[in-house]
C-alpha cells in the first residue's frame, strides 16, 4: 500500500470514527458531571447498558424511537440516583457502588430480555421506523462531486444520525453549564472543596444528586444511540467496555468538556483505523497487528497518568463522601 | 388356551419392545450465544424440539452465559442420569473430555469439535463445502467483483468458513477480490453487532457489495448494515434469509438440528457409535438456503451453477480446501 492509499483509508475512517465517537462522547460527558461534583462513577457502563436495553425494548413495543429514548433516560437516571443513594446519602464507597451497578445492569438486562421476548438475551430486531435514522440534508447532493469539499460535506459534516448532532451539541452546552452558570460554579466547587460550599449554605448532597441526574440523562442518550441508532437491537453486554474507555477519555482530557470531545474523537478514530487496518500494511512500517491500534487509547491513558503528557489532576474531593464536621 | 397363547405372545412382544428402545433422558447444553441466536444454537434447539414432537420424550436444556458454566452444566446433567448429553459448541471440547471420563456409562455428543473417547461421538461439519457454494453465489452476484467476509472470533474454525468462501468466489470468477475481517479475538466477538457493522461498512467502503457473516449474534449487525446500505449479505448456520428479505442473498445452513435430532434418536434406538463423523454436502449436513425471501435475488443461472458445483463436490470432482488440515488458505 502506498502513502496515497493509506491517506484515503484514513479519510474513509473519519465517518466511521464519528459514529464510534458518539457513545463515548455522551458517556464521557456524563462522567464529567459526576466526577466534577466529586462522585466517581465507574458505573457509566452499566447505565449505558440498561439504557440500551430500555430503548430497544420500548422502541420494539411502541415503534417510537422517542419513547425509547425517554424510557432509556428514565432508567439511566434511576440507576444514577441509586448510585447517589448509596454513595452520597449513605456515604458508601463510590467505586463499589459503581461496580455493583455494572453487575446489576449486565445481569438484569439479559434476564429481562429472556423473560420478556423469549429470544435469548437480546431484543427483537427493530424495523426502520422504530430507530433513529440519518437526517437527509440537501447540501451533500449539491457538493457531492467536488473532491475535498464533497467528502467533507457528505461524509463528515452531514449524513449522520440525529443523535450524533445531539452528542456534539452537548459539548458546548456542557461547557456553558460547567463554566458559565451558578449551578456549574457550585458543581465545580463541591468537587474541589465541599466544606466551603457547605459553609456558604448550599447543600452538598442536593448538588451532587443534581449532577448525577445530568449523568443519568447523558448515559441514557449513550445507550439509546448504541441499541436503536447505531444498531437495531439490544444484545447482551453490547456496551463492550465503552463506559471504561469513556472514563479513560475523561481522565485523558483532564475533566474538561472540550478536550473530552477531542479525546473521544481520538479514541473513536483509533478504533475506526484499527477496524480498517486489519491485515493491511502501514507505509514505511509494514504490517501492524490491529490490536496495537485497539490498545492505543489505554496506552495513552497510562502514559498520561504516569505524568508524561502534562499531569492529570482529578477533582480534589473526588471519591470522598462528604461528612459534615462534628 | 387361545387366550393364554395370545397373552404369552404379547408378553414376549412387550419385553422385546422394551429391550429395543433404550430409556432416554436427553439433555442439551447450548453454546454461549444463547438458545435463540437465530443461528447456530437456535438450530440445535429446533432439532431437540423436533425429537420432542415426534417421540413425546421431553428433554432438558441449559444456556450457559459464560465459558465456565458449560462444564458444570454437562456434569450436572450426567450426574442426574441424563443420557445422552449433547454439548453444542466447540467451546465445550475440554469440558466434555473431563466429564466423559467421570461418567463412562453416559453417552456424550459433541457438536463442532472432536474428542476421541469410547463414550463420545463427535459431530463436525464440512463448513468449507457449504461456504464454497455461498462464495460461488457471492462471486456471481457481485457487480464490483469484490466480496467480503466478517468472522466472529479469530479461530481456525472460522478461517475454515472463510477459506471455502474464498475458493467459491474465485471459482465464480478468478478476478474476484476477497476482504476478510474478524470481529475480535475473545468471546465478546460473538456478541458485538456494532463492531461487526463497522467492519461491514469498512468493506463496503472498499467496494465490496456482498458480505458473508460467520459471527454468531454479531452477524446480525452485518445483515442490518447490508440492508441499510442496500447491498447483499449472506447468513450463516440457520436459514437467516427471512431477517431482511431481498438483502440476504442466501444462508450457509449448517444442519445442527439434524445432528442434535439424530443424537437423541440414535441413543433411543441403541445405535450409539463413538468416533468422529463429518457431515458435508453429501450427507445434507451443510447446504445453501433458497426460499421465497431470497428467490428474487438468485437468478436461474446462479442456481444452476450452484447445483452443478454441489454435484461436483459430492462426486469428488471439485475438492474444497479444508483450512483446519494445514492451517493455511491458498486462496
Amino acid at each position: 500500500m502506498d502513502l496515497w492509499q493509506f491517506l484515503f483509508l484514513l479519510a474513509d475512517a473519519v465517518p466511521s470514527a464519528i459514529r464510534l465517537t458518539v457513545p463515548l462522547l455522551f458517556a464521557a460527558l456524563a462522567g464529567l458531571f459526576a466526577e466534577r461534583s466529586g462522585v466517581f462513577d465507574i458505573g457509566l457502563e452499566g447505565k449505558m447498558l440498561a439504557a440500551a436495553f430500555a430503548a430497544a425494548a420500548v422502541a420494539h413495543v411502541t415503534l417510537s424511537p422517542l419513547a425509547g429514548l425517554a424510557c432509556a433516560i428514565v432508567v439511566s437516571v434511576l440507576l444514577a440516583l441509586l448510585h447517589g443513594f448509596a454513595s452520597i446519602t449513605h456515604r458508601g464507597n463510590q467505586i463499589v457502588s459503581g461496580v455493583a451497578i455494572n453487575f446489576i445492569a449486565s445481569g438484569l438486562t439479559a434476564t429481562l430480555a429472556i423473560a420478556w421476548f423469549k429470544k435469548g438475551p437480546q431484543t427483537p430486531q427493530l424495523p426502520g421506523e422504530a430507530r433513529f435514522g440519518e437526517i437527509a440534508w440537501p447540501f451533500p447532493d449539491l457538493t457531492g462531486d467536488l473532491p475535498v469539499i464533497g467528502w467533507l460535506m457528505s461524509r463528515v459534516l452531514f449524513g449522520h444520525n440525529v443523535l450524533t448532532y445531539v452528542a456534539f451539541l452537548a459539548v458546548p452546552l456542557t461547557w456553558w453549564i460547567i463554566y458559565r452558570t451558578r449551578f456549574g460554579l457550585r458543581l465545580r466547587a463541591v468537587g474541589e472543596n465541599p466544606a466551603a460550599v457547605d459553609t456558604a449554605g448550599v447543600s452538598v448532597a442536593f448538588l451532587r444528586y443534581r449532577a448525577l441526574v445530568c449523568t443519568g440523562v447523558l448515559c441514557g442518550f449513550a445507550g439509546t444511540y448504541l441499541s436503536i441508532a447505531q444498531s437495531s437491537l439490544f444484545v447482551q453486554d453490547m456496551t463492550a467496555g465503552k463506559g471504561y474507555i469513556a472514563l479513560a477519555a475523561l481522565i485523558f482530557a483532564k475533566w474538561r468538556p472540550v478536550p473530552v470531545m477531542f479525546a473521544c474523537l481520538l479514541f473513536g478514530f483509533l478504533d475506526a483505523v484499527s477496524i480498517r487496518m486489519q491485515g493491511m500494511p502501514v507505509p514505511l512500517i509494514g504490517e501492524v497487528p490491529a490490536q496495537v491500534f485497539m490498545a492505543l487509547p489505554y496506552v495513552l491513558t497510562v502514559i498520561l497518568l504516569a505524568g508524561f503528557i502534562g499531569k492529570a489532576i482529578p477533582p480534589k474531593a473526588g471519591g470522598v463522601p462528604y461528612t459534615k464536621e462534628r | 388356551m387361545m387366550r393364554i397363547v395370545i397373552g404369552a405372545a404379547l408378553a414376549v412382544f412387550l419385553a422385546a419392545g422394551q429391550a429395543l428402545a433404550v430409556d432416554v433422558k436427553p439433555a442439551v447444553v447450548y453454546g454461549t450465544g444463547g438458545k435463540f441466536d437465530k443461528s447456530f444454537n437456535e438450530a440445535a434447539y429446533t432439532g431437540a424440539e423436533k425429537f420432542k414432537a415426534e417421540t413425546g420424550i421431553d428433554y432438558r436444556d441449559f444456556e450457559p452465559t459464560n465459558d465456565t458454566q458449560g462444564e458444570q452444566a454437562l456434569r450436572n446433567f450426567a450426574s442426574r442420569g441424563f443420557n445422552p448429553v449433547v454439548g453444542v459448541s466447540f467451546a465445550w471440547t475440554t469440558a466434555i473430555e473431563k466429564v466423559a471420563k467421570e461418567f463412562p456409562d453416559t453417552k456424550f455428543y459433541l457438536i463442532d469439535s472432536v474428542v476421541q473417547m469410547p463414550n463420545v461421538r463427535s459431530v463436525v461439519f464440512k463448513e468449507e463445502e457449504g461456504s464454497f457454494l455461498v462464495g460461488l453465489l457471492a462471486g456471481m452476484k457481485s457487480q464490483t467483483k469484490k466480496v467480503g467476509f466478517v468472522g466472529g472470533m479469530d479461530i481456525p474454525l472460522i478461517h475454515k468458513f472463510e477459506c471455502g468462501y474464498a475458493q467459491g468466489a474465485k471459482a465464480a470468477d478468478a478476478s474476484v477480490e476477497i476482504f476478510q475481517n474478524m470481529v475480535g479475538s475473545t468471546d465478546a466477538a460473538w456478541n458485538d453487532p456494532v463492531r461487526a457493522g463497522e467492519l461491514t461498512q469498512a468493506q463496503f467502503d472498499q467496494g465490496a457489495d456482498v458480505i458473508y457473516a460467520a459471527a454468531g449474534a454479531s452477524g446480525l449487525g452485518v445483515l442490518q448494515k447490508a440492508a441499510d446500505a442496500k447491498k447483499f449479505s449472506i447468513g450463516v448456520d440457520s436459514n437467516q434469509n427471512y431477517l431482511h428479505p431481498g438483502s440476504v442473498l442466501t444462508s450457509m445452513v449448517k444442519r445442527v438440528d439434524v445432528a442434535v435430532y439424530s443424537a437423541f434418536k440414535d441413543t433411543m434406538d441403541d445405535k450409539f457409535e463413538a468416533g468422529v463423523v463429518a457431515l458435508g454436502l453429501a450427507d445434507g449436513g451443510v447446504d445453501w438456503a433458497l426460499d421465497e425471501h431470497n428467490a428474487p435475488a438468485v437468478t436461474a443461472e446462479m442456481k444452476e451453477a450452484v447445483e452443478k458445483a454441489k454435484a461436483e463436490i459430492i462426486d469428488g470432482t471439485v475438492m474444497v480446501h479444508d483450512y483446519m488440515k494445514d492451517n493455511a488458505c491458498p486462496f
